[in-house]
């Protein structure tokens, strides 16, 4: 029997119609758009000028505070604008434009490393390094490392899980990440080890990718203290809190931390930017980005510079189809419908998934017919047609005694729900009025 | 027979006896002194509830009126100064005196001159549209035009044109309440003085966009141009943010500003017609042609 979270979870259709397909390298773009704001937390600061010259993982906007992140230009050429652009939020944010230097062949060459085992930096150095890099949670909450490996002194972690579960339907960019950079991803896990003295790692992947599973046991082989547990297939087991009760059997306390349990959640993508950091001292500029879409010509997976237009990414898989009703940022679960094309691929992008008009549409919304289906299937054990009710008569009190805000948004019961009531919508708002009344109060 | 009516006649007048006793010690022992003030205040005041004074309807407000020694900061908008010399005559404590307001607009962003370019296909509400994105419209600080500002009005003095797409004001029922200004997540609706014969003169955009930017989505956008601010001879335009705002307190109604806004998007209402009246007719003809 596999592992898995004990409660509630859904198994919607995979449709992982990229698996197969090797990452390959996105043409570098004739220009960039830098959002300033592309991380949990603080945006960071522009500390370039319009004309400026910029190279390859300059920095080119400094962290704003503790929780924030280093950004760092993706390409070489020259600064055109500083100017407020719509990004994957839907409002818009300010924006660093670069225009690429088509003559720099920087910008061109093939980033080669050979793989480096030997791990020659200090504890110190390691998490500087992380910092200075710019790198976030690329598992989509964009969280910023650093954070989550500055150790509070009454932590005490005894175990390092990697997050390779990638339940969301559709997205395999993790998945070709662990085939084609196994050895990498190892050795980021041994930095991290070192770094926060862990003794004991656990990979966790979803069964359904048995060859990603195969691929890293083999590069696991090398150190005894790094492990690999395959997980029976169900969403959302990529949500940190149940990755460790899946693979730990502990329990993440109420508005705590994984901290807090003894346990760091990291996903096999930030190990990966973490290894390149550390080892061949190169920032997150590019990530990995699954284009798909049951309609779409050509799917693929592709290194993406930071910054590219998501309407390059489209025109390279043969571009929009017809009938196209909706093109999302992140997976059909937890993404977010784009307003246009024309925002670009930030740190939290995984995947750009173009779904039809018959896959899309919202039904039309019915009563409650108190089946239960939600509370079965939410995997925090909240009640979702009870927080809806509250959140949308305007009990806010109420809606926070129920513990709305342990909410993680995975959208499980939206999806089930046979009268297609929009129970996840009204949660976010509840949430969204309680954190600021919470706000308001202190 | 006789006896079993005598029986229960007693026992039932015996339970109610002690049980009147027990009302009585209750009621004078846990007895709640309220000012009858309050309730002469209370007869006062509108009995609207609507909450527009801050405080959770008007009994409570009423309490507070007779409560605090001070009440000069505390203000009914939907009674306005007659019902609030009424209460200071009641109670012999000194009131505010505020010139009367009225809920206004401020922005002109119908379906013809601010195309929609996205499609919103959750709830249709403004305040959960708003988390998501900047609206169906390239214009992220314009009416989002779900109407949540309908729904929460208590007086009847709202409805959504179904033309526009935008919230429309009846200045007659508008109390001042405040509740629209508050449940719109834009914030586009403002509290403007309303003079006797109601006019008004204001900037019907907060668009804070780059004049080509915010032209590009509305035609009826501020663009930041300020030629009001050079033409008002009473410096009441302030500018910021690329934007133009006229503070009501300074603004003399000239209209110089109306006539000479480029994109039409200073409101002017209720001044008899004139000329500028019959350009502002043609000004969808313009924004078409």
């Amino acid at each position: 029997m596999l592992k898995t979270f004990p409660k509630g979870g859904i198994h919607p259709t995979e449709n992982k119609i990229t698996a197969a397909k090797a990452i390959k390298r996105l043409p570098v773009p004739k220009v960039v758009y830098v959002p300033i704001a592309q991380h949990i937390g603080i945006p960071s600061e522009i500390i370039v000028d319009r004309k400026d010259n910029v190279e390859i993982g300059q920095v080119i906007a400094k962290s704003g505070g503790y929780v924030s992140s280093n950004i760092h230009s993706p390409v070489a050429g020259t600064v055109t604008k500083l100017d407020m652009m719509v990004d994957s939020s839907g409002y818009k944010t300010q924006c660093i434009v670069i225009r690429t230097d088509q003559k720099n062949e920087a910008n061109f060459q093939e980033p080669d490393f050979p793989l480096k085992r030997e791990i020659t930096m200090g504890q110190k150095e390691i998490l500087q390094h992380i910092s200075d890099s710019g790198i976030v949670g690329l598992g989509g909450a964009t969280f910023p490392s650093h954070v989550k490996l500055d150790l509070k002194n009454d932590n005490k972690v005894d175990c390092l899980l990697i997050n390779g579960v990638e339940c969301e339907p559709y997205l395999t960019a993790d998945h070709r990440l662990m085939l084609e950079k196994a050895d990498e991803i190892i050795v980021g896990i041994q930095i991290l080890m070192h770094a926060l003295h862990i003794q004991e790692a656990v990979i966790g992947i979803e069964n359904n990718k048995k060859d990603a599973i195969r691929v890293l046991k083999d590069a696991a082989a090398i150190d005894k203290r790094i492990k690999v547990a395959a997980l029976r297939v169900k969403y959302p087991q990529g949500s940190e809190k149940q990755l460790i009760k899946a693979i730990l059997k502990r329990e993440v306390p109420i508005g705590g931390l994984p901290m807090d349990v003894g346990v760091i959640v990291h996903n096999v993508g930030t190990v990966f930017a973490i290894y390149q950091a550390v080892q061949h001292d190169r920032p997150l500029i590019e990530r990995v980005v699954t284009v798909t879409g049951k309609k779409i010509e050509n799917p693929s997976n592709f290194w993406v510079k930071i910054g590219t237009p998501i309407n390059d990414l489209v025109e390279e898989v043969g571009g929009i189809p017809e009938g196209t009703r909706k093109v999302v940022n992140g997976g059909p679960m937890m993404g977010k419908a784009l307003k246009n094309t024309d925002v670009p691929v930030t740190k939290g992008t995984s995947g750009i998934l173009v779904i039809s008009e018959e896959e899309a549409s919202r039904q039309e919304s019915k009563p409650c017919i108190r089946c239960s289906n939600c509370v079965f299937v939410c995997p925090m054990g909240l009640e979702p047609q009870l927080l809806m009710n509250l959140s949308e008569k305007g009990f806010y009190e109420k809606a926070k005694a129920e513990d709305i805000l342990t909410c993680i948004e995975c959208g499980s019961c939206s999806y089930v729900c046979p009268s297609h009531r929009p129970l996840l919508d009204y949660i976010r708002f509840g949430k969204s009025i309680v954190k600021k009344l919470e706000t308001a109060k202190n | 027979m006789i006896l079993s009516i005598v029986d229960s006649t007693l026992l039932l007048g015996s339970i109610g006896t002690v049980a009147a006793g027990v009302l009585f010690l209750v009621s004078k022992r846990f007895y709640v002194y309220e000012d009858p003030m309050i309730a002469e205040v209370e007869e006062v005041l509108p009995a609207a509830n609507c909450g527009g004074c801050g405080f959770p309807g008007c009994k409570a407000f009423a309490e507070s009126l007779v409560k605090s020694d001070d009440i000069s900061d505390l203000f009914c908008p939907v009674g306005g100064n007659d019902v609030m010399k009424e209460v200071s005559v009641l109670l012999g404590k000194e009131v505010a005196e505020k010139d009367p307001t009225v809920a206004v607009v401020l922005c002109q962003g119908a379906c013809e001159v601010r195309p929609k370019t996205s499609l919103f296909q959750g709830p249709q509400s403004c305040a959960i549209s708003a988390l998501v994105f900047g609206g169906e419209t390239d214009c992220q600080y314009g009416c989002l035009g779900f109407g949540d500002c309908v729904d929460v009005c208590d007086f009847d003095a709202m409805h959504m044109d179904e033309e526009t797409g935008l919230p429309v004001i009846n200045s007659d029922k508008c109390t001042s309440c405040g509740a629209c200004v508050k449940a719109c997540p834009r914030e586009i609706i403002e509290m403007r003085p309303k003079n006797k014969r109601d006019l008004k003169v204001f900037v019907g955009c907060l668009n804070q966009d780059k004049a080509g930017i915010a032209k590009k989505a509305c035609s009826v956008a501020c663009i930041g141009c300020a030629k009001c601010e050079d033409i008002c001879p009473k410096d009441a335009v302030i500018m910021k943010d690329n934007l133009a705002y006229i503070d009501p307190l300074i603004c003399t109604l000239c209209r110089k500003c109306v006539e000479v806004c480029p994109t039409h998007s200073i409101i002017e209402t209720n001044f008899p017609p004139k000329k500028v009246k019959v350009n502002k007719t043609e000004n969808p003809n313009q924004a078409q042609a």
